[in-house]
């Protein structure tokens, strides 16, 4: 049966393929059969005029006594988390929400979900919807991965017997099998992860609204999970998808909208804007509040990074040259003082650092009101991401004496396509086939 | 469900609500939600039933102490005892259903702010559960009638008739107190009194026939006591019950009591309705 949709998947399926998306060589199929009726129209959601704001109070009353005895109207400000989004979302497509935090992609998921109501505008819908704003909403820890389940399955809107018969299918994908009459209580938090997305998939639903919940377990779930996405994206159902990683929108959503305090800033293909939300977040980042030292002995006087051409950046591209610098100035007498700075990554690994001061590159004693300036290129391997630079000082080499720590000197984003891990080392690595 | 052709159309998304998400899957999840807090409750550890009749037993053998040893209430009225135990495990249930449900919403917040369902399935669930409880403990009432001698009268059978008002009356209490309390978080702290209040205000420990005419009357505007001085009637034969008209001591009482009783029921639910689609934005 060819309906329009399917020849829309299609030509965007073959259109991902010269893009070099992963595609799994022999389809396995995880999803359960889902007879969805005939299209009779094309669109799956349509929201028109959307508002919603939040009203914030400066001093919230949330207690009877409070509200009985403030006599003046309670103080509060508007925040608007949505402001006239209109968008239309077709049948059997994977559908990207990007945004930075704030800018209403969650609140707009949440109305979708008809978890939230919306101030004013419409929200239509063709078909059953299973929101998953987060993994294993309504797990109860006391029971058995068998009631839960029924009781999850029930919660989304199955019937009792449908959740029940589903029970071995979702066991079996998420590999937990023998611990059907485990309680959960006693799941490691892998096996939880896994038994939800498990529910996830098997919710039978003809639209999916999901939250960030990819990447979940360990790799060999991780690719089976990237399956059932891929599955998904070229099936009937319709999947609306909100993220922060832009190689997932990339990968898996066939259209794509960027958020932006509220308004809808971009649409259209994924790809464009993936590259919008990068283009965005570079040049809004704020340069962050910098804690230039405190009280001690050394006072860290500036600190910058600087681009090949020497100008002062706050964002670098991934790859691209970083140069850093920094002055010192000493309140008091220094003997022996040494440097060191280590830029941490946002999951707070510390992903480099380096100092100066034993190899005596640095003078052996600062005067009161002498400064040092460091400066340098640094090799820029920084996978993309926010990272926050450190900043200590120690008298007499010792790292037992010092005078100076600071662990927020500094941030910046390095933008740029994402890829696995941490630093992004050269590599030179050839494939040849055996024997020839 | 999914393979009927109207589900192709598009409909309009209403947003959250108290009852929507369809009839069939609000009572199946009440049903699992309650079964599920009955099972950890009375499942959950070895003498789990034990310690849950443990409670109303205990303050049944404090409460026939005092009260047949010390104020002689016994020779008041016919089998003290038994309507004692009754009285008690009758208020235990609108107790238990009313204080767990004060706190119901605020206690869900993760399924509340994340998912879709129909929000009245919280209190009403608790509610559920605490009549499950009743159901245990009125085998033991029963019991107690056996061996104390109570006389089975035809009357019994409008039992489920106390009950059906009792259950209506702690629903809509439920769902006013657990819509309120996420508004103000006192809410729950000013049940505990009132409850007390009542617990006191209603003739449990102390037979309606002893209480001076004058405040009699002021109790039978409480909605419980008509309710539970009905169930006395019909629960234990005994000429000295006074009836609802003569203890009330003409319908004003009871209509102020019939008055009271309807207005809250419409209230909770009103109020409660009102608050649902709100609910998640104000946890």
């Amino acid at each position: 049966m060819i309906t329009p949709a399917t020849a829309i998947a299609a030509a965007r399926s073959s259109e991902a393929g010269s893009l070099n998306r992963y595609a799994p060589p022999t389809p396995v199929t995880y999803l359960p059969s889902l007879t969805v009726p005939a299209p009779s129209n094309p669109i799956a959601i349509e929201v028109t005029g959307v508002e919603k704001a939040f009203r914030i109070p400066t001093h919230k009353v949330d207690s009877l006594k409070e509200r009985l005895t403030t006599f003046s109207q309670p103080d509060f400000r508007v925040l608007h988390a949505l402001r006239d989004v209109s968008f239309e979302v077709e049948r059997g497509e994977f559908f990207g929400i990007v945004g930075r935090n704030g800018s209403g992609k969650s609140t707009l998921l949440k109305i979708l979900a008809s978890i939230y109501a919306a101030d004013s505008g419409r929200v239509r819908m063709a078909g059953r919807l299973a929101p998953f704003i987060e993994l294993g909403v309504g797990f109860n820890q006391e029971l058995t991965a068998r009631d839960n389940v029924e009781l999850n399955g029930v919660m989304m809107g199955l019937t009792r017997r449908d959740a029940r018969s589903r029970l071995g299918a979702v066991l079996e994908f998420a590999e937990l099998e023998e611990f059907v009459d485990l309680k959960l209580k006693n799941y490691s938090s892998g096996m939880l992860v896994r038994l939800a997305f498990s529910m996830m998939i098997q919710s039978d639903a003809e639209i999916l609204l999901i939250d960030e919940v990819l990447a979940v377990g360990d790799a060999s779930f991780q690719q089976k999970c990237a399956d059932v996405f891929n599955e998904i994206r070229d099936s009937e159902r319709t999947v609306v998808f909100v993220t922060h990683d832009m190689s997932s929108v990339e990968q898996y959503c066939h259209r794509a909208m960027l958020l932006h305090d509220g308004r809808i800033e971009a649409f259209g293909e994924a790809d464009e804007v993936a590259r919008r939300y990068l283009r965005l977040n570079f040049e809004q980042a704020p340069a962050g509040d910098s804690d230039m030292g405190g009280i001690a002995d050394v006072t860290l006087a500036d600190v910058w990074l600087e681009n090949g051409d020497g100008s002062r950046i706050t964002n670098v591209e991934k790859g691209a040259a970083l140069r850093f610098g920094a002055v010192f100035e000493a309140r008091e007498e220094v003997e022996g003082p040494s440097f060191g700075f280590s830029f941490v990554n946002a999951d707070g690994v510390e992903v480099t650092g380096f100092g100066l001061g034993l190899s005596g590159d640095v003078p052996d004693r600062l005067e009161p009101g002498q400064r040092v300036r460091l400066s340098g290129e640094i090799e820029n391997r920084l996978a993309p991401g926010r990272y926050v630079v450190k900043c200590w000082v120690h008298r007499e080499h010792n790292y037992a004496n010092l005078v100076l720590h600071s662990p927020h000197v500094l941030d910046f984003v390095v933008f740029g396509k994402a890829d696995a891990g941490v630093v992004a080392l050269d590599h030179e690595i050839e494939a040849r086939v055996d024997g020839s | 469900m999914s393979t009927e052709p109207a589900a192709a159309e598009l409909r309009e998304v209403s947003g959250p609500s108290a009852l929507g998400g369809g009839r069939h899957r609000f009572f199946e999840l009440l049903w699992l939600m309650s079964v599920t807090e009955f099972k950890k409750t009375f499942f959950g550890t070895v003498l789990g039933y034990v310690w849950s009749l443990m409670r109303p037993l205990m303050l049944f053998a404090v409460l026939l102490l005092v009260f047949t040893q010390v104020f002689k209430l016994g020779d008041e009225v016919a089998h003290y005892e038994v309507l004692l135990l009754f009285n008690i495990v009758l208020f235990g249930f609108f107790q238990e259903a009313t204080s767990g449900a004060v706190g119901s919403v605020l206690l869900q917040e993760g399924i509340v702010r994340k998912t879709q369902f129909p929000r009245l399935v919280i209190p009403l669930a608790v509610v559920l559960t605490a009549l499950f409880t009743l159901g245990l403990n009125m085998i033991v009432v029963f019991v107690f009638m056996f061996v104390f001698g109570v006389e089975p009268v035809w009357t019994w059978l409008l039992f489920p008739v106390i009950l059906l008002a009792l259950l209506i009356f702690s629903s809509a209490t439920a769902m006013l107190l657990s819509a309120l309390n996420v508004r103000f978080r006192d809410v729950a702290i000013i049940w505990v009194v009132l409850a007390t209040a009542l617990n006191y205000g209603t003739p449990i420990i102390y037979p309606l026939s002893i209480v001076p005419e004058g405040l009699k009357h002021v109790l039978m505007a409480n909605p419980l006591t008509p309710i539970f001085q009905q169930a006395h009637i019909w629960m234990i034969e005994d000429p000295k019950t006074e009836g609802l008209l003569t203890a009330a001591g003409g319908p004003l009482p009871l209509i102020v009591a019939a008055v009271i009783y309807v207005a809250v029921c419409v209230l909770g639910v009103w109020v409660f309705n009102r608050e649902a689609p709100r609910i998640a934005e104000q946890l």
